[in-house]
């Protein structure tokens, strides 16, 4: 009698964990979708690369354009701007890093990496684009301002230099460059 | 909770003793689950957890719908689209949601007539009954509510429609229809109140379904012989029930999981097949579509609505009685709403003694003229209002009134029912020990040598 | 017992349906994605995508349908540089709010709407008419000469066809009682397909039926692109849920057996 109980008992675990399992995978998989649904949709997806016209921004100013949300900031710099930026030591630097996505994570903050290669393919240092968004709290700095003659946000005083490098204030780093390059000769693509 | 007399929680560490001093939950949620359930319910006794399961899945689907999409009547039409096409599995959410509501109608419906045939209505249940047909009445004006969100051509034409049934009250009914809509025809404010309402109204129907189990949980389950179980003792009360964990959890979740195969074969093959090509053309105000259908589980009382136009001599009657007040028009929305009141009045119309219909010889007749007196009137309600469908209409309507309001109440005097078993359990044992050999009679009336 | 009360749901149910399905004249056409298997032809969505844009677009837009789902798998499947290259070659524009003025089109826009001549949308059409993919392959190939009865009554505006149910009829057409006497009516729209009015660029031939299956199949696609993925989520819950029936039935008959059996155990014994 036991030995009958006994293997009746290990065929009804099993019939049971197998319901069990077989439940939670049914569950697992009807959950999933519910939780996917939040992540970006794909017309957000497919917004994530834009076309730039850049050939009307004159010499000493800027333009900003919205992509994926963040202002855009794409400044044509004058010679004493650069010249400014150039100028600049490396030990003066807060954030020591170029913060640009288009290099290494670990490149240095020269005015050279943070600058944009124009359609010829040379680095002259007009062009610069980066993400307006301070990188303390997340506020949009204004142009022109500022101890150092770059950016300032007026959200909690921090000032960027001629090349949105972070020289005082709160913010930990310097603005940040997106994946941006020149694909026709007044054209830069976004993403 | 329950007057069934059975083994209750008793907190056994140190941290349930806590926790139970100070919030009783675990014991709320125990004494929930091993409640003493009549051991001889039979398969149409699934039909509440597939309700339940309804409800559930059309909250949580229904609440992600509206993370994208958008109430205005210049978007909402294109939200959908996007949700359709650009959201992670959208199409599943919205056809799932959008099926959904047929799944949760069918199961009502079956669940309703569950209640008519076995006399679950029946002293002392009443309240489980009204609290019943209200959640019936809140399901309707969901339903119709989430109907219209898509603003598509039947959203838009069967919203005017529908709120024009306000209209035909004497007096207050276009001052009613105006509120109703925020306007003096369906547009923005319609579109974004009945969101908000149809966001709203799940909540409060999840609210009145736990009244509704704890309504049944105090009186007990009804089951097919009717016959109350026995509290006298514990121990015949266990003769009678088991406890509904693991019991009829697992005979109910075996119940889901087949209809939900049935359902997911529809929502995967044939997710259109339910809904009206028409509601896929954004709402225009200035086109009605050629034939204004309401979804199917509309149908029976969409056809009594239209069953009383002014050449029905009832019709003539009241409005002559009323000196004109009560019109053809309104007359059929009475009758609307009267079906659904005369059905919750069940309890007190049904003078019957005995509670199954089982044990009614006469009453089964009637009733199954009933259900296929529901199912002509679902279809009579699809048919255009012309050629014979008016008078069978008409027909449908009068015999689902004359059934709770004459019939009903008539059976109890004229019938001879048949004699229930004595208890469940000798119910319960005649069922299944046929195989063996045994005879209806058997465990009823010889002690179980077992106990 | 309750067995019949199901049938009559099912009979319920099954009227709304019978209903939905009315009264159409069109035939039954069989298009590879019909049946639980079936399954878009991507090489048949690329040809009706041509037919669409030589000759449907000129008066009918698809708005809802975004340029970049033309390469999504299970879809057209055009590679993205063929998209761009699609965009270019048939000049697609749209209305760019704040620019106030249009611009070639990227894909991640919609294909744009066109009302120019009141055409209807054409993005959902397959779903938005009883039949859908038939109803659109029978009224692209049910024009046909006027019947006789017409011409003796005052000249119809719009073309006879014979799949089409909503149109302008003539009252000479009608019998003494008043019934039809010919199937169709008379649609706005003019034949838009004759055969050869593209030349397919995988080599097809460009025969009416061949012209009008793909753009059916195109436009089948263009309502529900997500066709594929929801058969295969209805066939993988199908079998997922029937495999927890199975173990939920024996794991039920398992919990009751105890039960069940103390009864057979005990009524011998009487």
């Amino acid at each position: 009698m036991s030995h009958a109980d006994d293997q009746s008992s290990n065929r009804r675990d099993f019939l049971f964990y197998a319901t069990g399992g077989t439940a939670a995978v049914a569950g697992a998989a009807a959950v999933w979708p519910l939780i996917n649904q939040m992540n970006p949709s794909a017309d957000v997806q497919a917004a994530s690369t834009q076309r730039v016209d850049v050939s009307g921004v004159a010499e000493g100013t800027q333009l900003t354009v919205l992509f994926l949300g963040k202002p855009i900031f794409v400044r044509r710099r004058t010679q004493e701007e650069i010249d400014a930026a150039r100028g600049v030591e490396m030990s003066e630097l807060v954030d020591p890093l170029a913060r640009n996505a288009n290099l290494p994570a670990d490149a240095p903050a020269t005015d050279e990496d943070r600058t944009l290669t124009d359609f010829d393919g040379n680095n002259t240092g007009e062009w610069l684009v980066m993400q307006g968004v301070c990188t303390h709290l997340g506020c949009v700095p204004l142009g022109e301002q500022g101890d150092f003659g770059g950016w300032f946000c007026p959200c909690h005083g921090s000032h960027y230099d001629t090349a949105g490098r972070i020289r005082r204030g709160p913010a930990p780093e310097n603005l940040h460059i997106p994946v941006v390059s020149f694909v026709d000769p007044g054209v830069i693509l976004l993403g | 909770m329950s007057g069934i007399p059975h083994d209750h929680y008793e907190p056994k560490s140190g941290g349930e003793k806590w926790l139970h001093r100070r919030l009783p939950v675990v014991s709320l949620l125990y004494d929930t689950l091993m409640i003493p359930t009549p051991k001889n319910l039979n398969w149409m006794w699934i039909w509440g957890i597939v309700l339940v399961f309804c409800l559930v899945m059309q909250i949580v689907t229904g609440i992600i719908l509206v993370m994208h999409y958008t109430a205005h009547v210049d978007m909402a039409f294109a939200s959908v689209e996007h949700i359709m096409r650009d959201v992670n599995g959208g199409w599943a959410i919205r056809y799932v949601h959008a099926n959904g509501a047929s799944l949760f109608f069918v199961a009502v419906y079956l669940h309703i007539f569950r209640g008519l045939y076995y006399g679950s209505y029946k002293e002392p249940r009443e309240v489980t009954w009204i609290i019943g047909m209200l959640i019936f009445v809140l399901m309707m004006g969901t339903a119709f509510m989430g109907y219209v969100l898509p603003w598509g051509q039947m959203s838009f034409w069967g919203a005017t429609v529908i709120t024009g049934l306000f209209g035909a009250i004497p007096f207050i009914g276009e001052a009613i229809q105006t509120w109703l809509l925020g306007g003096p025809a369906v547009g923005n404010a319609t579109l974004n109140r009945f969101l908000s309402l149809h966001y709203l109204l799940p909540f409060i129907i999840l609210g009145l379904v736990i009244v509704h189990v704890w309504a049944f949980h105090t009186t007990g389950n009804n089951n097919p012989t009717g016959v109350e179980v026995r509290r006298s003792s514990k121990k015949e009360a266990e003769a009678d029930t088991l406890p509904f964990w693991p019991y009829f959890v697992i005979k109910d979740l075996f119940a889901l999981a087949v209809v939900l195969v049935a359902f997911f074969a529809i929502v995967g093959y044939l997710p259109n097949a339910l809904g009206h090509p028409d509601n896929y053309i954004e709402a225009n105000p200035m086109a009605t579509p050629a034939h204004i259908v309401p979804e199917w589980y509309f149908l029976p009382f969409y056809a009594i609505l239209r069953a009383f136009t002014n050449d029905v001599w009832i019709v003539i009657a009241a409005n002559w009685i009323t000196a004109g007040l009560v019109d053809a028009k309104f007359f059929g929305v009475l009758a609307m709403f009267g079906a659904i009141i005369v059905m919750a009045l069940a309890p007190w119309l049904d003078t019957s003694g005995v509670r199954s219909g089982r044990y009614r010889p006469m009453f089964k007749w009637w009733f199954w003229l009933l259900v296929i007196d529901f199912a002509v009137l679902t279809y009579a309600g699809g048919q255009p209002a012309e050629g014979i469908w008016p008078t069978v209409s008409l027909l449908g309507a009068t015999y689902w009134f004359a059934y709770f309001l004459v019939i009903l109440p008539l059976l109890g005097v004229i019938e001879k029912p048949t004699t229930p078993p004595a208890t469940i359990e000798e119910d319960f044992n005649a069922h299944y020990s046929k195989t063996t050999g045994g005879t209806s009679t058997t465990g009823a009336t010889a002690p179980n040598p077992a106990e | 017992m309750f067995r019949p009360i199901t049938l009559a749901a099912a009979v319920a149910l099954s009227a709304g349906v019978a209903h939905a399905a009315g009264e159409a004249h069109f035939e039954n056409h069989d298009f590879s994605f019909e049946g639980p298997f079936g399954s878009y032809d991507e090489n048949q969505l690329q040809r009706g995508l041509q037919v669409f844009s030589q000759v449907c677009s000129g008066c009918h837009g698809i708005r809802y349908v975004p340029i970049r789902t033309l390469s999504d798998e299970g879809g057209p499947n055009l590679p993205e540089d063929q998209v761009r290259a699609y965009i270019d070659e048939y000049f697609i524009e749209v209305w760019d709010p704040e620019e106030q003025d249009y611009r070639a089109a990227t894909p991640n826009d919609h294909f744009p709407p066109n009302t120019s001549v009141g055409a209807p949308d054409l993005s959902l059409m397959a779903k938005a008419r009883e039949g859908g993919p038939d109803h659109i392959y029978s009224i692209l190939t049910g024009y046909e000469e006027e019947p006789e009865c017409a011409l003796e009554g005052p000249p119809m505006d719009g073309f006879y066809n014979r799949a089409f149910a909503n149109g302008a009829y003539p009252e000479s057409c009608l019998d003494e009682e008043g019934h039809r006497t010919v199937e169709g009516s008379w649609i706005a729209m003019s034949q838009p397909l004759y055969g050869d009015d593209v030349v397919y660029q995988d080599g097809t031939e460009a025969t009416l039926e061949q012209e009008v299956e793909d753009v059916s199949a195109f436009l089948m696609w263009a309502a529900e692109p997500h066709m594929m993925e929801r058969k295969e989520m209805g066939f993988r819950a199908i079998l997922m849920l029937g495999l927890l029936s199975v173990l939920l039935y024996l794991t039920n008959k398992r919990i009751w057996a105890p039960v069940k059996a103390r009864l057979k155990g005990e009524t011998p014994a009487e």
